[in-house]
Parts: structure tokens; sequence; C-alpha cells
């Protein structure tokens, strides 16, 4: 069985390019725009990764990542949070949040794939 | 038989030896062997405090009220036998300091000023007029009883007599020229006049010789010693009653009052102080006078109780004024020699007093009034002038004779109307108000120039209102109705009975207000602040004594050519080079010109300047060619050591502390203000990074991924670069508006400023999008007015607004069914713009915060394809743009009924196309009637 990724993104452009990555390397997807359909897919779709964005309306990345956390039938999930916000408090906050990994737009797409890949071998 | 020549002849032979002593004085005193150097002759001269009034006036009082004479002497009797140290005093300190009448003293003391030796000049004069008035009184009636001889006939009222036959007149106008002859024949540095001493010490001998034998005939000659006269006296109940002392408490009272002024008058008057301070020769000299004085005193009123008791026995009440005892009781048993003796006794009183009191007022009017007006004016060119030792003495000659004249008509004024001695109380009223500043100055440092002002003004002023201008109302020369009922008829204001106080006789009652304003005011004003520098300076010289005095206190120094003409204008070249000499002597130079320019040289020059022309004219003369160093340290050491200064510096110091401590909390908050800036500096470049960098990482993400995989098909590909170009173009256009905004906000933007149709305007933004409107099927409808919408603006940035707010628009309404409405309409001073849609509407909180950078409002929907595409600067960048040109910007919605933005700008001044009344053109309703009322009042 594929394995599945949530990617919550409120920009679709960022959507679309990330939907079409993680398609052509066999993962199973579900998308979410904000922070509250995040959480609500989170439960449903159960996936084994969330790529996070920061920035979105009504939930922050930061608060569905602390809601994830304290979510214990989500004990597993892999979480990288995805974001414009470059500064180091930010990535601090997001690694103490319980993020496995704080990667900064714009990315490489190659390594995000390899961060994927070895956080779900 | 006494006629009227032989009595004028001896007059006139009296004042020709008197003047043929000064001259002889002066002659030795030339060549150095002073007459006056004795203090005897110091003494003596002191006795010119006795004067008609004494000599006269005593005998009348003591005839009106026994004892009552006698206050007037215990005064200056106390004052030498106990306060000796103060005239002591005063002496050395107007010795060091070359002061040449009380007017300098006082200038002197509070810091050289002109403006208050001014004051003390105005107030001598005036004060001491009716004193003046008084001695020309007494000579002229004198004369006219005598020439009456064997008769005795009181002679008629001053006003009576046709000015022309006025004795007084020619009294006047006699000693006048013998003041000016005594006087004025030279200046001297010293201010001092050996000669007038000498013939005031032997003008004190004849009258005090004329009044013993008086005294002397009438108790030996026409009675049985004096044990006869108190006998009859007591016998006669009329007279005994005269022999009670002071009878009610009221009474004492004027003891106590008359005993305080006099004391101040042996002082104070212009004359005592000439004679006492000025014309002292040593002051070891006191050490005898403070006995002798007070003997002189007690020997002239000797005899003022029997013949006063004697004349009350002999005339029938009424016939004779009592004021004339001394000369018509010889006149009445045919002693003509001795009643021409007594005559010229009483011309000694008179000249005496008239002679010393002109010359020491004729120098304060010259010193302190005259000169330092004429110095002042520069059109006289004065200050240029290369003698003027002329002028000087010219100018006390016309005030002498100026004085004089005024006495005589304050006589023919006021004259009649008082006693001799009711008079010469209004004098000394007037002198005491030099008390306070006088002796305040010797003893306390506080007092300051505004000080002395203030109380030398208010004492003077009450004194002329309470005693000067009653006395004037009581002769008929002013009308009396404020004296019974009050100034402007208030009762409070009556001037012999102030603020109700009464009880009291009219000198008493104005020596109590006059000195207790003085008093109140010098030391108040006093208080008010530190004494600068220069009044510190003098009240050391002043309270510290002759130590003090010692140290010179000009910093700078000037050559002997340029002293020795300037002191030579004053002096005339010869007594000025004499005295430069005498300088370079004592300090064991050979001439003149070996001297150096030195600070000693400059005080030798003040202080020889001081004595012609007073020294706070002398000091401005010095000023004007001495060349000030700056301070040394030890000077600076040694004003600091003064406590007052230190004050004063302590009090800038604590003044610097509080505009540090203000200037240290205004940085503190700029530094807030600064951090506020910064943070907000931060979150921006933080907000614009981030919208930097969503469009790149589409870009990145696409851009790699067709660059890594070929394979991908051609819709793909083609979707995908459709998506790069687009992100660049927002990149590019986000890139735009950052610059623009920035360039708003820090005012360097650039406007093309003129009239605008926003008509125009708006017709011209709605065809640049309508086929983005038409793509996606929004109807856009137009109800703009045709005129009168013309503001002054920028064109492209108004289309700039128009078309960000129509952008807005459309991204928010639904495809298909979404409609936009543009409104434009005005008011008699503003156009207004509205663009309305009907999508989700904005909340109540966001309503504000759309128009904050990087903000955009949140969609209300899921939808993906609904997430706001845009800057988040349009709104931002529209508001600056608005607000630039003094219009307002902002947004009315109710969430889910559309959303309407207003704009206003003001219309142009010119425009002046009809404006339709009401709201009707006020056009751009919202979509739904709600909104359009709403609309409605907010513009009504």
């Amino acid at each position: 069985m594929s394995q599945r990724i949530l990617i919550v993104d409120d920009e679709p452009n960022i959507v679309v390019s990330l939907e079409y990555l993680m398609k052509k390397e066999g993962f199973e997807i579900a998308v979410a725009t904000d922070g509250e359909s995040a959480l609500r897919l989170a439960a449903e779709f159960l996936p084994d990764l969330v790529l996070l964005d920061v920035m979105m309306p009504k939930k922050s990345g930061f608060e569905v990542c602390e809601a994830i956390r304290a979510d214990p039938k989500l004990g597993a999930v892999k979480i990288i949070m995805l974001t414009a916000k470059g500064r180091e408090t930010e990535f601090a906050k997001g690694m103490a949040l319980g993020a496995d990994a704080y990667i900064t737009k714009p990315f490489s797409t190659k390594d995000l794939v390899r961060q994927i890949k070895s956080l779900l071998a | 038989m006494l006629q009227a020549w032989v009595i004028v002849l001896a007059s006139l032979a009296y004042l020709g030896i008197l003047f043929a002593i000064a001259w002889y004085a002066d002659r030795r005193a030339d060549t150095g062997r002073s007459l006056i150097a004795n203090p005897v002759v110091y003494a003596l001269s002191l006795g010119v405090y006795c004067t008609t009034w004494t000599y006269y006036g005593s005998v009348g009082r003591a005839a009106a009220n026994g004892i009552g004479f006698l206050p007037i002497y215990l005064g200056p009797t106390l004052l030498f036998a106990l306060a000796g140290f103060i005239l002591h005093k005063m002496i050395r300190v107007a010795k060091a300091n070359r002061i040449t009448s009380i007017a300098d003293f006082v200038a002197s003391r509070y810091g050289k000023s002109q403006l208050l030796g001014g004051l003390v000049t105005v107030i001598a004069v005036v004060g001491v007029i009716p004193y003046i008035a008084l001695q020309l009184k007494a000579v002229s009636n004198s004369f006219a009883i005598l020439t009456s001889y064997p008769q005795i006939i009181m002679p008629a009222t001053a006003g009576a007599v046709p000015i022309l036959q006025d004795s007084a007149l020619y009294v006047a106008m006699i000693l006048a020229v013998f003041t000016i002859l005594f006087g004025t024949r030279h200046l001297d540095a010293t201010e001092r006049h050996e000669g007038m001493v000498a013939a005031i010490a032997v003008e004190s001998v004849v009258k005090l010789i004329a009044f013993l034998a008086v005294g002397v005939f009438v108790v030996w000659g026409m009675h049985d010693g004096i044990g006869d006269i108190f006998a009859r006296a007591a016998a006669a109940p009329e007279v005994a009653r005269r022999l009670a002392t002071a009878d009610s408490p009221a009474a004492y009272g004027t003891w106590g009052t008359l005993v305080f002024l006099s004391l101040f008058a042996a002082l104070l008057l212009p004359r005592q102080f000439q004679i006492a301070v000025v014309e002292n020769v040593d002051v070891s000299h006191l050490r005898r006078a403070v006995w002798m004085f007070p003997l002189y005193l007690f020997l002239i009123n000797l005899f003022v109780l029997p013949v006063a008791l004697a004349g009350l026995l002999h005339f029938p009440a009424g016939t004779v004024d009592a004021d004339t005892f001394v000369l018509t009781l010889p006149m009445a048993h045919q002693h003509e020699a001795l009643a021409l003796f007594v005559y010229i006794g009483g011309l000694s009183a008179a000249t005496g007093m008239v002679i010393v009191e002109t010359i020491a007022l004729s120098t304060m009017v010259c010193n302190d009034l005259v000169m330092p007006l004429l110095l002042r004016l520069p059109m006289l060119g004065l200050a240029a002038r290369a003698d003027l030792s002329g002028l000087l003495l010219e100018i006390r000659r016309w005030a002498i004779a100026i004085i004089l004249g005024l006495g005589y008509l304050y006589f023919r004024v006021a004259g009649e109307a008082y006693a001799l001695v009711s008079i010469g109380l209004i004098s000394f009223a007037a002198v005491a108000q030099f008390a306070p500043v006088v002796i305040g100055g010797l003893f306390w440092k506080g007092g300051t120039r505004d000080g002395a002002l203030a109380g030398l003004a208010g004492g003077f002023a009450l004194w002329t209102y309470t005693l000067l201008l009653p006395s004037f109302a009581k002769s008929g020369w002013l009308p009396d109705g404020f004296i019974a009922h009050g100034l402007f008829g208030i009762e409070l204001l009556r001037p012999q009975h102030l603020f109700g106080l009464s009880g009291l006789d009219e000198i008493t009652h104005c020596l109590v207000w006059s000195l207790l304003v003085n008093l109140g005011a010098y030391i108040g004003v006093s208080l008010q602040r530190v004494p600068n520098v220069r009044e510190a300076r003098q009240a050391t010289l002043f309270v510290g004594g002759a130590e003090a005095a010692a140290s010179p206190n000009w910093r700078g120094s000037a050559g002997v050519t340029d002293l020795l003409p300037l002191a030579g204008r004053f002096l005339g070249r010869e007594r000025a080079e004499e005295a430069f000499s005498r300088h370079a002597q004592q300090r064991g130079l050979r001439s003149i010109q070996e001297l150096p320019a030195d600070a000693r040289l400059v005080s030798f020059a003040e202080t020889l300047l001081a004595g012609a022309i007073g020294s706070a004219s002398a000091r401005a003369m010095v000023a004007s060619v001495v060349t000030e160093e700056p301070l040394g340290l030890d000077e600076v050491m040694n004003i600091l050591d003064e406590a007052s200064q230190v004050r004063a510096y302590t009090r800038e110091l604590e003044q610097k502390s509080l505009e540090l401590t203000r200037a240290t909390t205004d940085l503190r908050e700029a530094n807030a203000r600064l951090r506020e800036l910064d943070r907000m500096k931060d979150d921006f470049i933080s907000s614009v990074t981030h919208e930097l960098r969503t469009p790149l990482t589409s870009i990145r993400a696409f851009s790699e991924m067709l660059h890594e995989d070929p394979r991908i098909d051609l819709p793909q590909r083609t979707r995908f670069l459709g998506i790069i170009v687009s992100e660049a173009v927002r990149l590019s256009r986000l890139i735009n508006q950052i610059l623009d905004l920035a360039k708003l906000e820090s005012g360097r933007a650039e406007w093309t400023v003129a009239a605008v149709d926003v008509g125009e305007v708006i017709r011209e933004a709605v065809e640049s999008l309508t086929v983005l409107f038409a793509e996606k099927r929004v109807a856009l409808e137009l109800d703009v007015m045709e005129q009168g919408l013309t503001v002054v603006a920028d064109r492209d940035r108004l289309m700039q607004v128009m078309v960000n707010l129509l952008s807005n628009a459309l991204k928010f309404v639904p495809t298909d069914s979404g409609r936009v409405k543009v409104g434009a309409g005005a008011t008699a001073n503003e156009v207004r713009v509205s663009v309305t849609d009907n999508g989700p509407g904005i909340q109540a909180e966001d309503q504000e915060v759309i128009f904050d950078k990087f903000r955009q409002g949140s969609a209300t929907t899921d939808v993906l394809t609904d997430k706001p595409q845009g800057t988040g600067l349009g709104l931002p960048i529209s508001r600056q743009i608005i607000e630039y040109f003094n219009g307002r910007l902002w947004v009315e919605s109710t969430p889910g009924a559309g959303a309407r933005f207003v704009f206003t700008l003001p219309r142009q001044a010119g425009d002046n196309e009809p404006v339709p009344q009401g709201d009707a053109r006020l056009q751009g309703a919202g979509l739904g009637e709600g909104a359009h009322n709403k609309l409605s009042r907010g513009v009504a």
C-alpha cells in the first residue's frame, strides 16, 4: 500500500506543483487549503506525512502541527513545515512544536523528495 | 532806630565775613594747612542741623506745648550717643568709595545704579524744598519784624505781598548768589568744601551765642532768674498748662515719632550727610563729635522754655506769633543791638542750612540726574567733549538757583498754612524714606537694586499722598475735598486716615504707612532674586567694610594716556595732573608717565572721577576706556566665595540638571519610537520576503520539474509554463508596488498635479478592465455625473486607485452572477466615488485591517480558487494616494451582502458647475436598497 501525504497550502499554484511532484513519486495525496480543513482531513485521511504551510487562513501551520501532535491517533505522522518565513525563530518554533523538518520556500524539489523519502523510510 | 538799609547792610556784611572765612580756609587747605582738620570744627559744623527752625521754631513749639520741642533734638542726641557705629561705618564706606552725596551712596551700594541715584535725588529735592522754604520764611519774617522797630507788627501773609516787594524773594536771590560763590568755585575730586565747612562752624558759634544772649537777657535781664520765670508761669494758669508733658497716649506716640524721625534726619538729610560724612576729614573726629554735638544741642535748647514762657507772659495772648519771641522780646525792651544780633543769629542759622543743603542737592542733581542724562544723549556729543569741568560747574550753579527758586515758590504757595516746625517735619518724613535702603544697605547683603527702587518709590508715593498733597490742599492750591472724603470719594483713601487708620497725628500717620510700604517693598522685592555679581560686589564693599574695599574691583587695565585726559575732562587738566602725580608719588614713582597700566590705576581714576561726577557715572566713563581682561581663576574663586553667588550657581546647576533629565526622557521616548519603527520595518521586510518567496516557490518548483522530467506531456507542460509566467508577472508587480509604496510613504513620490475630471478617469479605468470583466462574465454598471467632478490631483495616480478598486471588486465577485457598480457624484465641497460589488463582503473587524500592508481580506469560502490573488498592497497604496490629495478612502460592508469602497476628494475651487440639491445625484448606490440608504445617511 502506497504511503499517504497530506498537502496543506493556501497557494493554488504551489499545491499544483506539490501534488504533481508527490503523485509522480507514487504517494497517495490529499489537499487542504486552510488549517481547519487540514485537521479534518488529517483525521479522515490518516496521512503518513503532512507537508504543512505556515501562513494560512483560519489556522496557522503552527496550530495545525500542535493539534496533530496532541492527537494520539496521529502519533506516527511525520510533519514537514514548508514555509516562506525563513527566520531563525520560526524554524525553532516549528521544531519545538514537533515538526520533523523545516523547509523554506522556495525549495529544491529534489531535496524535498529526498527529505520525504528519508522520513518515511 | 533800625532802618531797612542798616539791616540789609549788616546782613551783607555778615555774609561777607563768612565768605572771607571760607576763602581763607580754602587758601589754607590749598597750602596743606587745613583749618578744619580739627574735631571741634567737625562737631561745630554738625550744628548745621540747627536751622531757623530751631532758632525761632523751638520757642514757638514750646509756647504751644511745653517741652514738646525736645524730641527733635533727642533723636540726633541718641544717634550720636548710642548709634555712633552706624555713622562710623557710613563714613568709612563713603571714604573708601569716594561717595559724594546720599544719592551717590545709595546708587553705589546697589550696583552703581544711575536710576537709583536719580530717584534718591528726586526724593531729596522734592522732600527738602519745604525745608528751604521754611528758612526763607523765617529770614523774611524776621527782617519784616525788625524793620518795623520799635513797633512789633506781625508780617503780612506770604501770598499777600506783591512778589517784587516780597523780602523773601530777595533773601532767596542773595542766598543763591552766596551759595554759588561758596560751593561752585571749582571742582574737587572729593567733593569737599573746606571753606564752606569753616564758615558753617563759625555760623554755628554765632547762632549759639546769639540764642544764649537772648536767653541770658530774658532770664536775668527781664526776670530774676529761671526760678522767677517758672514761678510766674505757674501762677498764670493759661501758661502753666503748657508745662505739662504729654497728656494723652497720642501725644506719647507723637513724641516717639519725632525722636525716630529726627534721628533719621540727622543722618540722612542731604546737608547732614554732606557735613557728617562727605566733609569729614578724619573718622577719628567722630569720637569727639559724639559728645560735643549733643552738648551743642543741649546748649542751644537751654533757654527755649524760659524764653517761651516769658513771651507768653509778656505778650497778650494771640498778638505776637510765638515763633518770633526770640526777636520780639528784645525789641519789646528796646534792645536794638541785641535785636539786630538775634536777627543775625537767625540769618546765620538760615544761611548755614541753605548753603549746605543746596550745595549737597546741586551735587546730587548734577551727578545723579543731569549728567547721566546728558552723557546718554549722543547728539550733544558730551561723551567726546574735551573739557567738561566748566559744564559741571554750570549745571550745579543752575541747580542751586532752581532749588532756591522752588523753595521760594513753596513758600509762596504753602508757607502760611503751617508753622515752622510742621514744614520741617514734612521734609524729615521725606528723607526718612532713605533709612531702609541706607541702613539696610550697610548691614544686609541681600538688598538688590530692584528692592531699593521699589522701597523708595513706594515710600515716596505714600509720603506725597499723605503729607505733601494735603499740605498743598490746606494752602488752597489743591481742592481739599480729597482730604475729607478720600480720592474719588473713597473713604478708605482719605490721605490722612488711610485705610481707616486714625488716632494719629498726620506725621505719625504718614510715617507708619510710608515706612511700612518702603521696608516691605525693599525686603520683599530684594528677596525675589539673588543679588547679581555687581550688587554682590558692592554689598561686600559696603557691608564688609574698609578691608573689602581695599581690593580693586577692576579686572581690566587702561594706561595713563587714556585715563588722564578722561579725568581732565571733568576735573580740568591741571587738577587731574596734580592728582595723578600725587598718585604716582604714593606709589614711589617719579612721574606720571611711569604709572603702569594696571587695575590699581584704573581704580584710582574711577574714585577720582567719582568725586566729581558720582560713582555710577564714573564707572560708566571709566568703563569706556578700560579693556577688561578675562577673569583669572583666583578671581573666579573669590567671586564664588560669596554665598549668594554659590546659590546662584547652584540654582543654575539645578536648572541644567533638570534640563538634562528632560532631554534624557525625550531621548528615551525617541529611542522607544525608533525601536517601534525598527520592529515595524522588520515585520515589513519579513512580510515582503514572504510575499516574494511565494511566487518564487512556484516558479522554482515548476521550472525544476520541467527541467528534470522531459517526458511531461504537452498539455501539462503548457499548463506549468503558464503558471511560471503568471507567477513571474505577479512577482514583478509585487516588486513594483513595494517600491511604489516605499516612495509614497517616504514622501519621495513624484506627483503631476493638475485639474482632473474624475468621470473621465473612471470611464478610462473601466474601459481598460472591460475584457477581464467580460471573461468572468461580471456585469459592470456606471452611474457617473457628466460634469462638476473636477478635482486637483495626479491623473495617473487616480487611475491607479480606480483600477485597483475595480480589480478588487472583480476578484471577489462570483463568476457569472457577479455585479459591480461604479457611482460618482458631488456635493458643494467634494467629489465622491464608490465601487460596489456583490461579493462575500468584509467582516466588520477586517474593514480597517485590509488597508494595512499585506493584509488581504479572507475569503469566506473554502473553494481553493477563492484564495485572494494580489499583493495586499493595492489598498494601502490607494489610501496613501487619496489622503495625499486630502481625501478619504474607506469601505462599507455587511458580510454576505457585498462591499462598497468609497473615496472622496475636495472639489476644485474654481469648479462652479451647479451641483443639484440633495443626494439625488449622489450616485453609485449599493446593490440593495438598504445599502443605498446607508450611503445616503453617510452623506447627509
